[in-house]
C-alpha cells in the first residue's frame, strides 16, 4: 500500500509540472473581423485553405466520387493561372464514405486541425447535418452543400450555411408539374430515400398533384439493397410514371429490378441526384437500353452537349488537371463548385476574412454554368432556383424545352427567361 | 497447460457438442499473477484518481482535436473494457457490441432530446441519460445472454452477428422513433458558463468521455478481481471443472454478458454526446467487428490491452489518412486510389501486427519488460 502512494505522489508530482509548463488559460480567439489575414485561420498570403467530406468509397460512392476531384482540378487551373488575388486554393478532400459518424470526425479534424477557412461542398444530406451545429459554433462558412435538402436554407439558425443546388421541394414541383402536363391522366407513383431527401422531394411532388395525386408512395434505405417489394407495390398499384428520389445506386436498381419483374416498364423521372446517365449505364452494364427514353431535370448543361461553351471549358480543364476523367454530370458539378467558389472568394476581395466571405454570398447576382438563378440574399440561402428537363435519347442525354423556376413554397413554375450567361476568355471569372 | 489438453481431449470424446475448453483461450497470453497486496478497490481508486489527475492536465495540453480524439478513444475504452473481460475471461464471444452501444446510444439521444423538448433544466439530465443508456444496454445484453449461455462458439458469435446486423433494419422499421438513416441529432448543453467563455466545448466532452471511462474500468478492474472474476476464468477454462467447483455456469456467463453489455451502452451513449448525433450506420457490423479486432490486437483479456485497442481504433484510420495525404500522385492515380489506398494500409497494419506480436500490444510490452529486465 505504501509502495503504491508513493508511486502515486511521484506520478503526481510529475503531472504537476507538466502542468505548470503548459498554458492552463483559454485566451479569446485573436480578433475575429477587419483583421489582417494573417489572423484569419486558412488564409495566409500565398494561400486559402478549403475543405470538404465526400463519399470516395462506400454506398454513395458511385458517381460522386469525382465530384471532389473535379473541383480540384478546376482549382489548380486557377492557381496555374495566378490563383485568386495572388493566393493559390488548397482543397482537402477527406473520404467520409457516407457514413455520418465518420463526417463528425472528419469536419471537426479539417476545421480544428487543419484549420481550413471554410467548408465547400460537403457531400450528403445525412451526413452533412450532422456537422450544421459544429460548423455554427466554429464560426466556419459552410459553402454550397453537394445536397438539396432544405436544412442549408435557415438563415437564423443556420448562418454561415449555404446550399448549391436546387432544394429537392424544388425540384419535386418541377418535375411534378411536368408530369401533369406531359403524362396527363397517367398513374403516378413517388419512390423517395428514407430521409429528408426523399421527404422534401415528395412534399414538393404532393404541392403541385395533391396528395391524392399520387397513388402509390414507397421508401428505401441506402443500407439494403433488395428493393424487390417496394418495386413489387409499384407493379401491383399499376404504376405509369414513377418519380423518384434517389441516389445513382438506386435509380438503377430500381429500374433493374423492375424489368426483371416481367417487363414492368414504367415511366421513370428520377431527381437531377440520381440521374447522371453516364453513371447509371455504368451501374447497369448491359441493361443501360433500359435507360433508353429516362426523363429527369438539371441545373447545369448536359455533359454531352459538345457545343455548350461550359462544357467545352470543363472539358479542357478535366484534360489537362483531371488524368482526363470519363467527362459526365459529376465533372460538370465538381467544376460548377469550383467556378461558383472563385467567384465568391474574388468578390469577398483581396482582405478576405469569414465574415465577409458571408457577406460576398450574401450579396448574391452569380452567373455562371447553372441553367437558372442563384437565389442567395441575406434572408436566403438556398442555391440554384432553375431546372430544365432532359431525356436520353439513343444512348444519349439531352436538354429539352424551357428552364424554369419556382419556390420551395406555394410559389406556381414559371418560365425562367434570362439568357445563359458564358464562361469568360479565359475560363476563370473576372474580378 | 498440456495436461489439461490431454484431459478435455478425452472428455471431448463424451461432450461433442461442446468443447469444454474455449478455442478463444489460445489467443490470451498466460498471465503471471502477483496477488495483490492491501484493499482492491483503494488500489483501484488510487489509479482511477491518478489517471483522472493526468488526463485532466493532459486536456489542457492538447488542442480541441486531440481533445475530441482523446474523447472518443475514452468512448471506446468504456467499451473494450466490458469486452475484454467478456471474451477474455468469459470466454464468450459477441460480435453484437455495435449494436448494445447503439441502445445505449439511441435511448441517450432520445432522453435528452425528451429533456431538452419538456424544458427540463439541470446539470443532472446528462447523468441519467447516460444511466438509462446503460439500462437499457444491460437489459439487452441480460436478453442475449441467456441464449449466450445456451450457446457456444460459432453458434454464439451467430446470434451475436444477428444482433449487429438487426439495428439498420429496426431504425428503418421504427422510422417515426429513431429516423431510419439520417438518425438523430442529440440535445447537449455546454460546458458550464463557470470554465469560462472560451473553454473549448472539445475539452469539456473530453472530460465527460474519460469520467465514464474511468467508471467502466473500475466496475470491470474490481469484478475480475473478485469471486466472480474468479469464477469467470473458471467457466471459460473449463466447463466441467468450474461445475464441479459448484460454480453455476450459466448464470456466470449471463452475469458476464450484462457488465459487459452495460458498458457498451454507456460508451455508446458517451460516443452519441461527443458527435451530438447517432445514426444506424455508425453502430453497424463493422464497429462490432473492429471492437473486436481492437481487444484482439490490443492484448486480449488485459485492461491495458482494452486501452491499446481503444487507441488503435481512432488513430489506426487517422494516422492511414495522413499517410496517404503525404503522398503526391498524377491525378488519374490519386482518383482511383482515393479513399482505397487508407483501407488497404488498414489493413496490411493488422496483418503485420498479428505476425510480429500474435499476443497483441499489451503481451509485446510484456515480452519486452521481461527481456529488458533479464539483461539488467
Amino acid at each position: 500500500m505504501l509502495r503504491i502512494a508513493r508511486r502515486g505522489i511521484v506520478v503526481a508530482a510529475c503531472l504537476a509540472l507538466v502542468a505548470a509548463s503548459s498554458a492552463c488559460s483559454d485566451e479569446a480567439p485573436s480578433s475575429s473581423g477587419g483583421g489582417s489575414a494573417a489572423s484569419v485561420p486558412g488564409v495566409t498570403d500565398t494561400e486559402i485553405t478549403l475543405g470538404t467530406h465526400m463519399p470516395l468509397t462506400g454506398p454513395a460512392a458511385a458517381g460522386y466520387s469525382k465530384i471532389s476531384p473535379a473541383t480540384k482540378a478546376y482549382f489548380d487551373y486557377v492557381n496555374a493561372n495566378g490563383g485568386v488575388h495572388g493566393r493559390k486554393i488548397k482543397y482537402l478532400v477527406e473520404d467520409d464514405g457516407y457514413n455520418p459518424a465518420n463526417t463528425q470526425t472528419l469536419v471537426r479534424k479539417l476545421v480544428l486541425e487543419d484549420k481550413v477557412f471554410a467548408i465547400l461542398n460537403g457531400l450528403g444530406t445525412p451526413t452533412h447535418t450532422g456537422v450544421l451545429d459544429f460548423l455554427k459554433t466554429q464560426k466556419v462558412p459552410d459553402l454550397f452543400v453537394a445536397s438539396g435538402s432544405r436544412s442549408w436554407n435557415q438563415p437564423e439558425k443556420y448562418p454561415t450555411t449555404f446550399g448549391f443546388q436546387p432544394d429537392y421541394t424544388v425540384e419535386g414541383k418541377i418535375i411534378a408539374d411536368f408530369v401533369k402536363k406531359t403524362y396527363p391522366g397517367k398513374v403516378v407513383c413517388h419512390m423517395g430515400q428514407d430521409d429528408d431527401f426523399g421527404r422534401d422531394s415528395l412534399a414538393g411532388v404532393e404541392q403541385v398533384l395533391g396528395a391524392d395525386g399520387i397513388k402509390e408512395r414507397q421508401k428505401y434505405v441506402t443500407s439494403n439493397t433488395n428493393i424487390t417489394p417496394q418495386i413489387q407495390a409499384f407493379k401491383a398499384a399499376g404504376c405509369e410514371v414513377v418519380i423518384s428520389a434517389t441516389i445513382p445506386a438506386f435509380t438503377a436498381l430500381s429500374i433493374g429490378t423492375a424489368a426483371k419483374l416481367g417487363g414492368f416498364k414504367p415511366q421513370w423521372v428520377p431527381s437531377s441526384v440520381g440521374a447522371d446517365y453516364t453513371t447509371l449505364s455504368g451501374l447497369l452494364g448491359e441493361g443501360k437500353v433500359l435507360l433508353e427514353g429516362l426523363v429527369a431535370p438539371g441545373y447545369l448543361p448536359v455533359s454531352t452537349d459538345a457545343s455548350n461553351p461550359w462544357v467545352q471549358l470543363y472539358q479542357k480543364v478535366n484534360k489537362e488537371f483531371n488524368g482526363n476523367a470519363p467527362f459526365d454530370n459529376n465533372i460538370m458539378f465538381g467544376m460548377t463548385v469550383g467556378y461558383l467558389t472563385v467567384q465568391v472568394l474574388l468578390k469577398a476581395g483581396k482582405d478576405i476574412t469569414r465574415e465577409n466571405l458571408i457577406a460576398a454570398v450574401e450579396s448574391g447576382g452569380f452567373k455562371n454554368a447553372a441553367v437558372g438563378p442563384y437565389r442567395f440574399s441575406a434572408s436566403d440561402h438556398s442555391g440554384i432556383g432553375g431546372m430544365q428537363m432532359g431525356r436520353v435519347t439513343g444512348g444519349v442525354q439531352a436538354a429539352f424545352g424551357p428552364v424554369v423556376q419556382t419556390d420551395d413554397g406555394a410559389g406556381p413554375v414559371q418560365e425562367y427567361t434570362e439568357a445563359p450567361a458564358t464562361p469568360t476568355q479565359n475560363g476563370i471569372p473576372a474580378a | 497447460m498440456s495436461a489439461t489438453n490431454e484431459k478435455t481431449a478425452t472428455t471431448e470424446k463424451t461432450l461433442p457438442v461442446r468443447p469444454a475448453r474455449s478455442p478463444i483461450s489460445r489467443l490470451i497470453p498466460p498471465r503471471r499473477t502477483r496477488p495483490g497486496r492491501g484493499s482492491t478497490l483503494l488500489r483501484h481508486l488510487l489509479w482511477v484518481a491518478v489517471g483522472a489527475v493526468a488526463v485532466y492536465f493532459v486536456s489542457y495540453g492538447i488542442d480541441p482535436f486531440r481533445n475530441y480524439q482523446l474523447a472518443t478513444v475514452a468512448a471506446y475504452l468504456c467499451v473494450t473494457a466490458g469486452l475484454t473481460m467478456l471474451t477474455g475471461l468469459n470466454g464468450q464471444l459477441s460480435l453484437g457490441h455495435g449494436a448494445l452501444m447503439a441502445c445505449g446510444a439511441y435511448t441517450v439521444a432520445l432522453a435528452q432530446n425528451e429533456f431538452g423538448d419538456r424544458g427540463v433544466l439541470g446539470a443532472w439530465r446528462l447523468p441519467v441519460s447516460l444511466l438509462l443508456g446503460v439500462l437499457v444496454a444491460a437489459l439487452a445484453g441480460a436478453l442475449i445472454g441467456v441464449c449466450a449461455a445456451r450457446l457456444r462458439g460459432p453458434y454464439l458469435a451467430g446470434v451475436t452477428l444477428a444482433v449487429a446486423l438487426v439495428v439498420p433494419a429496426f431504425t428503418t422499421r421504427f422510422a417515426g422513433l429513431f429516423n431510419a438513416d439520417q438518425g438523430l441529432s442529440v440535445y447537449v448543453d455546454p460546458a458550464p458558463a463557470a470554465l469560462g467563455p472560451y473553454f473549448p466545448p472539445e475539452r469539456w466532452q473530453a472530460w465527460i468521455a474519460i469520467g465514464a471511462a474511468m467508471l467502466s474500468l473500475l466496475i470491470v478492474a474490481n469484478l475480475v478481481n473478485s469471486r466472480f472474476g474468479r469464477a469467470f476464468k473458471a467457466v471459460r477454462d473449463d466447463e466441467v471443472a468450474a461445475k464441479l467447483a459448484g460454480i453455476h455456469v450459466a448464470r456466470t456467463q449471463v452475469l458476464a454478458f450484462v457488465v459487459s453489455a452495460g458498458c457498451a451502452g454507456l460508451g455508446g451513449g458517451v460516443l452519441a454526446v461527443i458527435s451530438q448525433s447517432v445514426s444506424p450506420s455508425v453502430f453497424g457490423l463493422t464497429l462490432s467487428l473492429n471492437l473486436l479486432l481492437a481487444i484482439v490486437l490490443g492484448g486480449l483479456g488485459s485492461l491495458f490491452g482494452a486501452a491499446w485497442g481503444a487507441l488503435l481504433l481512432v488513430l489506426l484510420p487517422y494516422l492511414t489518412t495522413e499517410v496517404t495525404r503525404g503522398l503526391s500522385l498524377s491525378p488519374g492515380l490519386a482518383n482511383k486510389l482515393e479513399g482505397n489506398l487508407p483501407l488497404a494500409i488498414f489493413g496490411l497494419t493488422l496483418i503485420i501486427v498479428m505476425l510480429v506480436a500474435p499476443g497483441g500490444i499489451q503481451d509485446a510490452f510484456r515480452a519486452l519488460g521481461r527481456t529488458i529486465r533479464r539483461r539488467a
